[in-house]
């Protein structure tokens, strides 16, 4: 990682000026902030037999970190690791090393996994919202905090609706269905949901997989938009999403971290071969 | 242009896919009518039970002038029904209450050609007041147990050998005689399970002290009481329960779990808001139906709860709560299993039995109908 470090230093300084804008956190000064700090980790949904293996990374405050690669390469495994969603399968676990988020270890005894899922939020890959309406669905994760009182729920909701792009659509049907919303919109409701709770980290798994390109594009604008609250990690099966919505990007393949540099730098000059034969459609 | 009609043959040649008959096509013909008689025969059983029993029952129950109900039938409580004549030539059939009571009026009159039907008079109030309290207990005891036992079997535990045994002894209780339920009811509820007094049985397997008071717990059984016949129904229906509720459970997405463990809701918030309140339909439902099925069970109260005769309803003179639950009563199933198999029969016994029986499937079936509707309603509200 050191060395990579050093190569994206300079790769910046030859970046146009209008990548440079594209691609630049809004908080300069933090951008070095650790965030999500994976320590040689190596997980596995049944004991012996690891899926990922021996990955190192960081991911800094404010960015948007892209996972790429090929279906079943252990992205997923390690989004889900981050918020430790994991533990709902009983095998599953880390064999090796250690995850620090925001410089503390969340295997660690003293940490509660609940209290960690309030700063870690998630959003998934089949957009899921509850059979409740519009409003309840992104008060939840405030009122099960105890959060009951209707100022600060109405705040909040409109809040986390306007940053998720959808409250103009939403306004005036706030008590309506969830579920009655376009696909697109759901999965804004579920943006909004998970970000209600002002979690300092957002994981996305493949958070447009299942919707049009329109609602597609409209959503990476979210993303972008979101970056400068949130730290956030995307799952993605699209490279030209990855390409557009991100910082930095790694490559994982068959439970290995490939390559992990910024995302200018991956898709114009990766320094692995693989990389290279996957961005370019070679394989994946 | 090129016309079509030209390349059609006028004249009409041999049909290409004519039947060619043969032993596949008996054979297949003879197989579906098969199967569709063997479906008809259901048909005929249900026609040939409701048909009858609406036929001989209805009249009972209901009547051609206003109120259009038979009131009587459905307010009292099963008697002896007497049948006379009077010396002046009169024939009576009167209640036994109304038959004294006639008695004590007409004191002149001489009975000649008196004869009693046992169970044939009143009505069926006693019964049906006391199935509804079985039932009702059943459904409280066996909801409660079923939703939790449903509620850790499919969220909580892990898999394993012991979670396996457990289903599989789930599984056995199901196939489990109704009369064995009965004497399980009666060895358990009612001989030994425990009861908190200050003077405990001779006859209780063991009594335990509570400090710093007088009582005991006594473990010397509720006795032959609407308690134990209810909890005996409970255990009854559980398997059916627990698989209803389990089965709801596992209907309900993944990912409602998912979003709600991920904004750090815990294992029984992210349970009690986005998991069951979406199963609870189902569960009802589902349970609703067991219910009415061990409703109708004879077996399993004819030992622990019910009377064949009680002249009291369940709240006259009854001593608190304690009091009124560890009373007999009479119950639907096994007032229809006495008028129909315990009596002399005659024709006077004809009609309690019948009406008894209308007015018994009528409320099974409006409960089944209930249960129907409200998986409809709630399908039409809930949906993912």
């Amino acid at each position: 990682m050191k060395t990579s470090m050093s190569e994206q230093e300079k790769q910046e300084e030859v970046l146009t000026p209008e990548t440079k804008t594209a691609n630049q956190p809004v908080t300069r000064e933090n951008t070095h902030d650790l965030v999500i700090d994976v320590d040689n980790v190596s997980f596995g949904y049944v004991p012996g037999k690891d899926v990922l293996r021996d990955i190192t990374m960081n991911i800094n405050r404010g960015e948007v970190t892209a996972f790429i690669g090929p279906s079943g390469c252990g992205k997923s495994t390690l989004l889900r690791c981050f918020n430790r969603m994991n533990d709902l399968i009983p095998t599953a676990g880390i064999s090796k090393g250690e995850i620090r988020i925001l410089g503390t270890d969340i295997h660690a005894p003293e940490v509660d996994v609940i209290e960690l899922r309030k700063h870690v939020g998630m959003v998934f890959q089949k957009y899921n919202p509850f059979p409740k309406s519009i409003y309840e669905n992104v008060a939840f994760g405030l009122r099960i905090q105890g959060i009951n009182g209707k100022q600060a729920l109405d705040q909040a909701v409109e809040e986390s609706l306007r940053y998720a792009g959808l409250w103009e659509e939403v306004k005036d049907r706030l008590n309506a269905s969830g579920l009655g919303l376009s696909g697109g919109q759901q999965q804004r409701l579920c943006i909004a949901r998970a970000i209600a709770v002002r979690p300092k980290i957002v994981l996305m798994d493949e958070p447009c997989s299942a919707l049009d390109p329109i609602s597609t594009a409209i959503i990476e604008e979210l993303i972008t938009k979101l970056r400068s609250e949130f730290t956030i990690v995307i799952v993605t099966h699209n490279m030209q999403q990855a390409a557009r919505v991100s910082d930095r990007t790694a490559f994982f393949y068959l439970g290995n971290l490939i390559e992990m540099d910024r995302t200018t730098t991956m898709f114009s000059n990766p320094s692995k071969k693989q990389t290279e034969d996957y961005i370019s459609g070679r394989f994946g | 242009m090129h016309d079509i009609s030209e390349e059609i043959p006028k004249h009409r040649t041999a049909n290409p896919f004519a039947s060619k008959g043969g032993a596949q096509k008996r054979k297949d013909v003879f197989t579906a009518t098969a199967l569709r008689l063997a479906t008809y025969f259901i048909l005929l059983c249900a026609g040939y039970i409701f048909v009858d029993i609406i036929i001989k029952g209805a009249p009972v129950v209901f009547k051609a002038s206003p109120p259009f109900v038979n009131i009587d039938f459905l307010t009292k409580s099963p008697e002896t029904l007497m049948t006379f004549e009077t010396s002046d030539g009169a024939e009576h059939k009167l209640d036994f209450s109304d038959y004294s009571q006639f008695k004590r009026d007409f004191p002149d009159l001489k009975i000649v050609e008196e004869h009693s039907h046992a169970f044939s008079g009143g009505g069926i109030l006693g019964p049906l007041v006391g199935t509804a309290l079985l039932t009702g207990i059943c459904i409280i005891v066996a909801l409660f147990v079923g939703l939790t036992t449903a509620i850790y079997l499919n969220e909580y535990s892990s898999k394993g050998r012991f979670m396996d045994l457990i289903r599989l002894a789930i599984m056995n209780l199901a196939g489990v005689p109704s009369v064995v339920f009965g004497l399980f009811g009666l060895g358990l509820f009612c001989l030994v399970a425990p009861v908190i007094t200050d003077a405990p049985m001779e006859s209780a397997l063991f009594t335990v002290p509570i400090l710093f008071t007088k009582s005991y717990i006594s473990f010397q059984g509720w006795g032959t009481c609407m308690l134990a016949g209810g909890f005996t129904l409970a255990v009854m229906v559980l398997p059916v329960i627990i698989a209803a509720c389990e089965e709801s459970l596992k209907a309900i997405p993944m990912g409602f779990r998912e979003a709600s463990l991920a904004l750090g809701a815990t294992k029984w918030q992210t349970i009690a808001k986005s998991v069951l309140p979406y199963a609870f339909p189902g569960m009802l439902t589902a349970s609703v139906l067991g219910i009415t099925r061990v409703a109708g069970e004879t077996a399993p109260i004819m030992f622990t709860a019910a009377l064949s005769h009680k002249d009291k309803l369940p709240w006259q003179d009854v001593n608190g709560v304690g009091g009124f639950l560890s009373q007999s009563v009479q119950a639907m199933p096994y007032h229809i299993y006495t008028v129909a198999a315990r009596i002399p029969q005659s024709e006077y016994t004809r009609p309690m039995q019948y009406g008894s029986v209308f007015v018994f499937l009528v409320v099974v079936m409006l409960f089944a109908a209930l249960s129907v509707f409200l998986r409809i309603h709630y399908r039409k509200k809930i949906k993912w």
